[in-house]
């Protein structure tokens, strides 16, 4: 309970904060600004209310470009996590290219692959999955190095074969490694779907955020990013609960 | 004869087949002459004889550091000698030695995602048998070693103790002549380790294998072994061996309290520090 209630409760306070500084026109006041323009949370939530099904659509976009990228980025991931480990000389050909794909700025690359492959679903999938595959691959490759080199001499001396010290040791030994991994993954997937829709796209939280901007509608940007932000939350409650499913060990 | 039972087709029930044999009667003599090894420039063994008889059971002794697990690690086949040959049942190559040596390291590492009976079966299930099947052999060893009835218990759920015993029934359930225990109790409390040393004694009496067995417990190695070795610092050369006076009497304190394994350890000890030095 008490993880629940003090995350609430400190929310509840920032809100309350915020709700009487918007109201007052203090905010606006200090920034010199027209009140329309800094929305209260009780403006926003009527927003929320008003455009709930124009949301809900544009979730509904979003929220599987960031499934769909994610599931790539822990499909790929781990298909390098594991390539890396197995073959040395996966690891030292492929690690420096890998940190150095994560300096590519996904503002820079992302108009390109809209030209590459237009305004559908397929760009934005692939740009989450860029910038979630990372924390992926290094988790669940740190998590296959934790192994305890005892445990491997002494599944040698049991017989084990490289397969097989791979299933019954280092992938259960890499497992909790690449949760962390995968949750880092879940709550920097809005960041690059945002960005990604903002390169080229017709529908999506990312898109609505964008065209607010323009018309300067403040209260429906902070309840699509409050959207956003639920999303986030919820596949990050999946994530843990897929977790805590799996590594039954702890 | 174990291969004959482990590839015969199955059928129906995997828990009603007999579970295959565990002792391999296999001769698992060890032979090492002149062994050396060396961490690059560090040299950690030193022109090394020793001879194991099959079923014998030898105690290495050293000081902390002397290279008494590389030692062990080397007759397993884990590693490669740098210099002069090693022999189990007769066969050289790192690969032969690796299939004739079950070893058993200091911590007990069991896998925390098994159960205790999985843990026991690891070899089994690595050796292509069958689930069923292999829990079914491991079963007989928990009620013939006192863990019936824990079987299904995760690895956290035990005492240290009967970690330990899993982990040695591992070992024993791999079917292989030679046993390799680097200081299979050295995490366990006095009184519990007394109790194992009973315990292994009484494993060994049922069921001989070739043991060479790494321990700083000088005590420990002249009541479970036939012969000690005692090995200098580093770079390890033996300094002295030992003939143990009574081997593995079914009452410990009563076999440590007798005069000739007083002698016995004061002899060990006397060479210990000389070998330190």
């Amino acid at each position: 309970m008490r993880r629940v209630l003090l995350p609430a409760a400190l929310l509840a306070a920032l809100i309350g904060l915020w709700q009487i500084a918007a109201s007052t026109g203090a905010i606006a006041e200090a920034l010199s600004l027209e009140d329309f323009l800094v929305p209260s949370p009780a403006e926003i939530a009527q927003s929320l209310w008003e455009n709930r099904s124009l949301l809900a659509e544009n979730a509904w976009v979003t929220l599987r470009e960031m499934v769909f990228g994610i599931l790539s980025a822990v499909v790929v991931g781990i298909g390098f996590a594991v390539a890396m480990h197995r073959w040395r000389v996966v690891r030292d050909a492929s690690y420096p290219l890998i940190v150095a794909s994560q300096t590519i700025p996904i503002v820079v690359i992302s108009p390109i692959l809209v030209v590459w492959f237009g305004y559908g679903l397929p760009p934005k999938v692939f740009i989450i999955a860029l910038v979630c595959f990372f924390p992926i691959t290094v988790a669940a490759l740190d998590g296959l190095r934790s192994v305890d080199p005892e445990a491997v001499k002494m599944m040698r001396s049991l017989d084990a074969s490289r397969w097989q010290r791979f299933w019954r040791v280092e992938a259960p030994t890499a497992l909790p490694h690449l949760f962390t991994g995968i949750k880092i993954a879940v709550v920097i997937a809005p960041i690059g779907a945002v960005f990604a829709e903002w390169a080229g796209s017709s529908a999506g939280l990312g898109h609505l955020i964008q065209s607010d901007t323009a018309n300067f509608d403040v209260a429906r940007q902070f309840a699509t990013v409050a959207v956003l932000s639920a999303m986030a939350l919820i596949l990050m409650g999946l994530a843990t609960l897929a977790e805590r499913r799996v590594i039954r060990w702890r | 004869m174990r291969q004959d039972t482990r590839i015969k087709p199955q059928t129906g029930k995997s828990q009603t087949v007999d579970p295959p044999p565990l002792a391999d009667t296999t001769a698992g003599g060890i032979l090492l002459r002149g062994v050396g090894h060396s961490y690059g420039e560090l040299r950690t063994l030193d022109f090394l004889d020793l001879a194991v008889d099959a079923h014998g059971v030898v105690g290495l002794v050293g000081p902390s550091g002397c290279g008494k697990s590389t030692l062990l690690e080397l007759i397993c086949g884990l590693r490669e000698q740098s210099s002069g040959t090693i022999e189990v049942g007769g066969h050289a190559a790192a690969a032969e030695r690796l299939a004739r040596c079950a070893f058993m390291p200091q911590r007990d590492l069991l896998l925390p995602w098994y159960s205790a009976i999985d843990n026991a079966a690891l070899a089994l299930r690595n050796q292509g048998i069958r689930r069923g099947q292999a829990r079914a052999a491991a079963a007989e060893l928990f009620d013939r070693f006192g863990l019936g009835g824990f079987e299904d218990s995760r690895p956290t759920e035990l005492s240290g103790g009967m970690r330990q015993r899993v982990a040695f029934l591992r070992t024993l359930v791999a079917g292989k002549p030679v046993l390799a225990l680097d200081e299979p109790f050295a995490a366990l409390d006095a009184i519990t380790r007394a109790e194992m040393q009973e315990w292994l004694a009484a494993a060994l009496r049922t069921d001989p294998r070739t043991v060479v067995l790494v321990t700083h417990d000088v005590e420990e190695a002249l009541y479970l072994c036939d012969r000690v070795a005692v090995l200098s610092a580093r770079p390890a050369r033996i300094v002295a061996e030992l003939s143990v006076p009574m081997r593995r009497a079914e009452d410990r304190d009563e076999a440590v309290t007798d005069a000739g394994f007083v002698a016995a350890r004061e002899e060990a000890l006397h060479a210990l520090r000389e070998g330190s030095r």
